[in-house]
């Protein structure tokens, strides 16, 4: 298993369970968040009007789609010559060629010694024989994984700060204003970079260092709605009542904010696909062996000036990313659409 | 307009500090200087030349507090980086050895020449898009643009190089698809596929936030009362909507003018101008810590400088600002 032996998922410290887990988590939450928003008028009248956007809805479907291949990379399941994803198992009959072969090919990509294919590769194979279209699906995972990690990190972060600030101003309000201010204050890429030169590359890190830029945002547009929510008079109501901090904060504040971070978290997620693949491009990415389409993309760059030219791998990795973050960009605004119609974007 | 300045100013003290503490945390304190010595000098590097590494850029003195006895106790690391940066100098390159400000004022120029032309550029297509499609609001074409805009902003940078740069200088190979010479106007050739590359990569995002921006300009009293007085729509939209709408647009651009200093990171490797962005890709790849750090330091700076900027603005187009 030379493939796997450096990936970072399958390696033999991480219990086979783990990314199982954390897949079954995954679905469990996103189940948890339908059941929650069936129960809140806002979400059906979203829900009602998402059903009448077309466009949205091929998006989320698309999106659904990756998220499903992504899942389908991350179960691991046991085998005699060491563990396999699902997507590995399913695709196992796809052979491993020599070299280079263009999509469809019979014939490997060599002028002077064509050698005869195992099989047809739709997408042809990269340089080492591997087929394109496997390799790009399962470069899905990374991308998944980093969005969801980071989201993990960047939302709860964003929004306790946020809410916790709108709620009791003050020196609260202060603290978290400084400490988003003074984040802000050093430019994206810049933070990103430096971070991730420190803790070094890998997908945990890159997901701490998008996470520790990604809250700022998150935090300001909770915080602004909170705020606006706090004039509301079911605020003054549930106060009035005795009711507890923690419970207007949870079950007052935070259901009617719910649908921000949901579009926030969408929207996000598109960027955060985005960066990985440029952070992997820039060198302090995902680590050499993990498939990434950022890593796809860096390699096919000498590909180009080759003769034969090959551009299969290039081509399918950033159709690949094109295609999840574009889905992801309309879904999110169809989200926005669905929950205020008043909206212009 | 004085005052308000100089609170706006004293406000931006305490985040410079952060940022300065900052920076001291993540290079020193979670990674210790040795650590970095020999991430710099390589895993081969013997212990004599790690120390001496160390001691010739102050890097071995106590971290915090100095406990050493006859040693002022602010003779420490936290206290001489805190001064250095303080006084704005920038240190000197941990590989090369070059001071950085010298590094910095040559990477200056060769930005600048990419990002200012395609700062102009760029803004004025994004405006004059972004207006046309207001003007043509609610029609099939301005939904078609509106995804356009949204598959603009959904390609990762270096595939419109990669691509660009194939199309354009191997396929019809008229422009230089690497390299950079600073010659007068020669130095053009260099530049005009990056400064295309860099306004098209762009294009999508601000598109379609001048288009907000507009359309919420739209959506206002007065626009609704000078089109009941007979104000045509081509009047309203240059006269008003553009008018107000600048305001809004200005703030939003000026903020980013400190930062067109910075130049590009991807763009700049991939046509190896010597720019800023180009200093910092490869100290990323060396690694070069002193470099990164210090374009943290300055990086906020210009995002600061960027924010007083913009409330100069804001102060001057509505003074009712100041009183706040």
């Amino acid at each position: 298993m030379t493939t796997s032996s450096q990936d970072w998922l399958n390696q033999s410290f991480l219990p086979i369970w783990l990314p199982n887990l954390a897949v079954l988590l995954g679905a469990l939450l996103v189940a948890l968040l339908v059941w929650q928003g069936n129960r809140s008028e806002r979400w059906a009248v979203a829900w009602r009007r998402l059903r009448g956007d077309r466009l949205g809805q091929v998006a989320g479907a698309i999106a659904a789609l990756f998220l499903v291949v992504g899942a389908l990379e991350t179960v691991v399941y046991p085998t005699d010559t060491g563990s396999r994803t699902v997507l590995q198992l399913l695709l196992s009959g796809i052979p491993q060629e020599k070299g280079y072969s263009a999509p469809l090919a019979t014939h490997a990509l060599s002028v002077s010694d064509p050698k005869p294919l195992l099989k047809r590769h739709i997408l042809g194979t990269d340089a080492l024989g591997r087929d394109t279209l496997v390799q790009t699906l399962r470069a899905t995972r990374s991308a998944l994984w980093i969005g969801g990690l980071t989201s993990l990190v960047y939302i709860p972060l964003g929004v306790l700060l946020g809410i916790l600030a709108a709620y009791y101003r003050g020196w609260v309000d202060d603290v978290v204003q400084y400490l988003y201010s003074t984040i802000a204050a050093v430019p994206e890429i810049l933070m990103l970079v430096a971070i991730l030169m420190v803790l070094g590359k890998g997908l945990g890190t890159m997901a701490i260092a998008l996470g520790i830029t990604g809250w700022v945002g998150m935090a300001r547009l909770i915080r602004g709605e909170a705020l606006r929510q706090m004039e509301r008079p079911y605020v003054a109501a549930a106060k009035a009542l005795g009711q507890s901090d923690w419970r207007i904060l949870t079950r007052h504040l935070l259901p009617n904010v719910m649908h921000l971070i949901v579009i926030k978290f969408v929207l996000g997620f598109s960027g955060l696909v985005l960066a990985e693949a440029v952070l992997s491009y820039l060198g302090v990415g995902a680590p050499v062996g993990t498939p990434s389409w950022g890593a796809i993309i860096d390699a096919s760059r000498s590909e180009l000036s080759r003769d034969p030219l090959v551009w299969w791998n290039l081509a399918a990795a950033s159709a690949a990313l094109f295609l999840l973050v574009l889905s992801l960009n309309i879904l999110g605004d169809a989200l926005r659409r669905a929950f205020d119609p008043k909206s212009n974007s | 307009m004085f005052s308000y300045l100089l609170r706006r100013i004293l406000f931006f003290v305490p985040i410079v500090a952060g940022v300065m503490l900052l920076t001291f945390a993540l290079f020193f304190m979670v990674q210790s200087p040795k650590a970095m010595a020999h991430r710099v000098l390589g895993p081969k590097a013997t212990p004599k030349a790690v120390e001496l590494w160390l001691h010739n850029r102050g890097y071995d003195k106590p971290l915090l507090i100095n406990r050493i006895p006859e040693q002022p106790w602010y003779d420490s690391l936290f206290i001489s980086q805190m001064r250095r940066l303080a006084t704005f100098d920038l240190g000197s390159s941990d590989v090369t050895g070059r001071p950085l400000a010298e590094v910095f004022r040559q990477g200056a120029l060769p930005s600048l020449l990419l990002t200012v032309p395609a700062f102009l550029a760029g803004l004025v297509m994004s405006v004059g898009l972004a207006l046309y499609l207001v003007f043509i609001r609610n029609a099939a074409a301005d939904f078609i643009a509106s995804l356009l805009c949204v598959a603009l902003m959904s390609v990762p940078v270096m595939v419109y190089v990669i691509f660009g740069q194939y199309l354009v200088a191997q396929v019809f190979n008229y422009f230089p698809a690497f390299g950079f010479q600073l010659n007068g106007w020669s130095t053009a050739k260099f530049l005009l596929l990056p400064i295309a590359l860099m306004i098209v990569s762009g294009l999508g995002a601000d598109v379609r936030l001048f288009r907000a921006l507009f359309l919420e300009e739209l959506g206002q009293d007065y626009i609704r009362t000078a089109r009941a007085k007979g104000v045509s729509s081509a009047v309203v939209l240059m006269g008003h909507v553009f008018k107000n709408g600048l305001i809004n647009l200005i703030t939003l651009v000026v903020a980013s003018l400190p930062f067109l200093i910075m130049g590009s990171l991807l763009l700049e490797n991939f046509f190896g101008i010597p720019g800023l962005g180009n200093v910092l890709f490869t100290a990323i790849q060396l690694p070069d810590f002193a470099v990164v750090q210090a374009s943290v330091f300055l990086g906020s700076l210009l995002y600061l400088g960027g924010l007083l900027l913009t409330d100069v603005c804001y102060a001057w187009a509505d003074p009712r600002i100041r009183l706040h």
